[in-house]
């Protein structure tokens, strides 16, 4: 019970800081630093939601460029082509992304190991063809914002990046809790029993494909929200830009680097990769040479080959070195 | 019909490219059960050297691939020693993380240092000849690729099954702490794996410029066919990804023609899941 309170007050105090912080004047008020921030919050909010499949679930998928492409393109849809308010478009958006993860998962879950990863590449090249050749959809071109009145109704700012701040915080907020609520709930220890051992789980009455597919659709629901705030963002969305491999790798990666399985490791792993990319891009992308991605394939390199736990394994090495200090203190 | 031979007889060899591409994965997959993400960018470096080889130095590939091929084998041999070496045993995603690292890294070293332009060979002694057969047209460069993977993948397949580094690759495959106990020094096994592995990409990366253009992306898409060959031929079975590589070119070929060709791929990768739905160790796995 005391440690259920201590993990919410973490909690909280997270939630707090994250909220105040485009207020605090200083380095964080520059347009720049708010589009870090905001790409901090959705990646971080991305990971968490592949977290929940792949960390607590242990079911790697490399598809979830597609749930977070379906959501955007829901969002797209319907600004783009409807006329309407994008929020209708991406509930529809993430309810029909749920629905494709479990007709795509069901048949999928039966693989184990690589065979079940490359399967998973084998869905995102096929949703990216399929999506480049379907006019309906914009086609290869992708869709096109056209530019309407900014504000809440319609999620679009032109002028300021605070409430796109605000938009992610929200996602990141409703994500995180999620999670967490997840975590503690019945649903999350069967997962947890799911992935380490699932014979085991199955022996003592789990019924691990519908665990396993709990976790896909809600996991798949909150890609596609992610998705619909990106192509907001970006107020464009085609093809390549959102149903990639390199897409799906990169919430695969954050997860990684801060901590697989883990509530705050996502947010970790964000806070540390999203600045460190956006800024070499920003300092060395523009001569031409992918100098950026030179340096962030070796930075992947190192971190996964020294720190194969993850930044969260540091942080609570630590923690647990300071308990010890206290205890003996 | 002679249409229908002629794309049945791309199809088959393109599939033989790919077969040899995969063959360097099938062994490094079989042997160490780790996904080497960068074998696509393997190809691509062996590719450039052959080209500038060729552009600088006016060797031809017919002679070149020999150079491409060692060099691609030391730079496998150090990868395994810097990187992959940590990774052997740990969850397999780590290796498939690091790998991919790895491949970002190569690719964009290579757009850095060459430029994203297209890079071809155009006077070489195979390119743009042909070789009618019948009503057919044999295009050389692919027949000579065909060659070279089938006589690869037969040396490679003798090499393994009746040499006594092939038992002991073998040996390792199975039980890596029992071949240890029988006196085989692993590190080194693993080592030469990837590194023939990677020797195995380079053959035929350095053959392809002559009719395929060099740049930095050309790796990509190879790499993700072979992980499907070797994958939809079953875990490290040099057959099955044989046979596997012969079915993606055929089903490349005749969708690409007969649908449209954009999804020439789509077919590919639907064929890969319709395969593991119905088996799921992949056709030759057990």
């Amino acid at each position: 019970m005391r440690h259920r309170q201590s993990g919410f007050g973490l909690g909280c105090t997270i939630f707090g800081i994250l909220a105040i912080l485009p207020l605090i004047p200083g380095p964080l008020q520059g347009p720049f630093a708010k589009h870090v921030l905001v790409m901090v919050l959705l990646f971080a909010s991305m990971s968490q939601a592949w977290n929940l499949l792949g960390g607590y679930c242990g079911q790697v998928s490399f598809g979830h460029s597609v749930f977070f492409g379906i959501g955007a393109y829901g969002a797209g849809m319907a600004v783009v082509k409807y006329g309407l308010t994008p929020w209708p478009g991406a509930l529809l958006g993430a309810i029909i992304a749920s629905i494709v993860s479990l007709v795509i998962s069901y048949p999928c879950f039966r693989l184990k190991g690589h065979y079940f990863a490359i399967a998973t590449f084998a869905i995102v090249e096929i949703f990216n063809r399929l999506f480049m050749v379907w006019y309906w959809v914009g086609g290869a071109l992708g869709l096109d914002y056209p530019i309407i009145e900014e504000g809440w109704r319609n999620f679009m700012w032109y002028e300021t990046k605070t409430p796109y701040y605000y938009g992610a915080f929200a996602l990141f907020v409703l994500v995180f809790s999620t999670a967490r609520w997840i975590e503690r709930h019945r649903i999350g220890y069967y997962m947890r029993a799911v992935r380490d051992g699932q014979e085991a789980a199955e022996s003592l009455g789990v019924n691990s494909p519908q665990v396993k597919l709990t976790a896909m659709a809600i996991s798949a629901f909150l890609a596609a929200l992610c998705g619909a705030f990106f192509v907001q963002y970006n107020l464009r969305v085609d093809p390549p830009m959102v149903m990639s491999l390199d897409m799906s790798m990169r919430f695969v990666l954050i997860t990684i680097l801060g901590g697989l399985g883990t509530l705050w490791g996502p947010l970790l792993g964000a806070a540390v990769l999203i600045p460190l990319q956006e800024y070499t891009r920003a300092i060395w992308g523009g001569l031409g040479g992918g100098v950026d991605l030179i340096i962030f394939g070796l930075l992947i390199i190192v971190i996964v080959i020294r720190q194969p736990r993850g930044l969260m394994g540091f942080v609570s090495w630590v923690v647990g070195h300071r308990a010890r200090a206290r205890g003996r203190g | 019909m002679t249409l229908f031979l002629q794309i049945a007889l791309d199809g088959i060899l393109n599939g033989m490219l790919y077969a040899i591409v995969a063959l360097g994965l099938t062994l490094i997959w079989g042997v160490m059960d780790v996904i080497n993400f960068a074998h696509g960018e393997f190809l691509m470096i062996a590719m450039y050297v052959s080209y500038w080889l060729g552009f600088l130095m006016n060797i031809d590939p017919l002679v070149s691939w020999v150079a491409s091929s060692v060099f691609v084998f030391l730079l496998a041999f150090v990868t395994y020693k810097l990187m992959v070496s940590h990774l052997v045993g740990k969850p397999a995603l780590s290796a498939l993380l690091a790998t991919f690292g790895l491949s970002m890294f190569l690719k964009n070293l290579c757009l850095n240092r060459f430029s994203p332009n297209f890079k071809l060979l155009p006077v070489t002694v195979l390119s743009g000849k042909t070789i009618p057969v019948g009503s057919l047209i044999l295009s050389l460069p692919q027949l000579v690729i065909a060659v070279f993977s089938l006589a690869v993948i037969f040396i490679v397949y003798r090499f393994i099954a009746s040499t006594r580094m092939g038992w002991a690759i073998q040996a390792t495959a199975m039980d890596k702490e029992a071949a240890e106990l029988m006196g085989i020094d692993t590190e080194k096994i693993y080592g030469l794996v990837f590194g023939l592995g990677g020797a195995c990409v380079g053959i035929a990366g350095g053959l392809l410029p002559t009719y395929m253009p060099v740049h930095p992306e050309v790796g990509s898409l190879f790499g993700l066919i072979a992980f499907i060959c070797v994958a939809m031929g079953g875990f490290g079975s040099i057959t099955g990804s044989l046979f596997a590589s012969l079915l993606v070119g055929l089903v490349e070929a005749f969708a690409g023609f007969y649908i449209a060709p954009i999804f020439k791929y789509v077919a590919v990768f639907a064929l890969y899941l319709v395969i593991v739905m119905l088996k799921p160790k992949g056709l030759f796995g057990w």
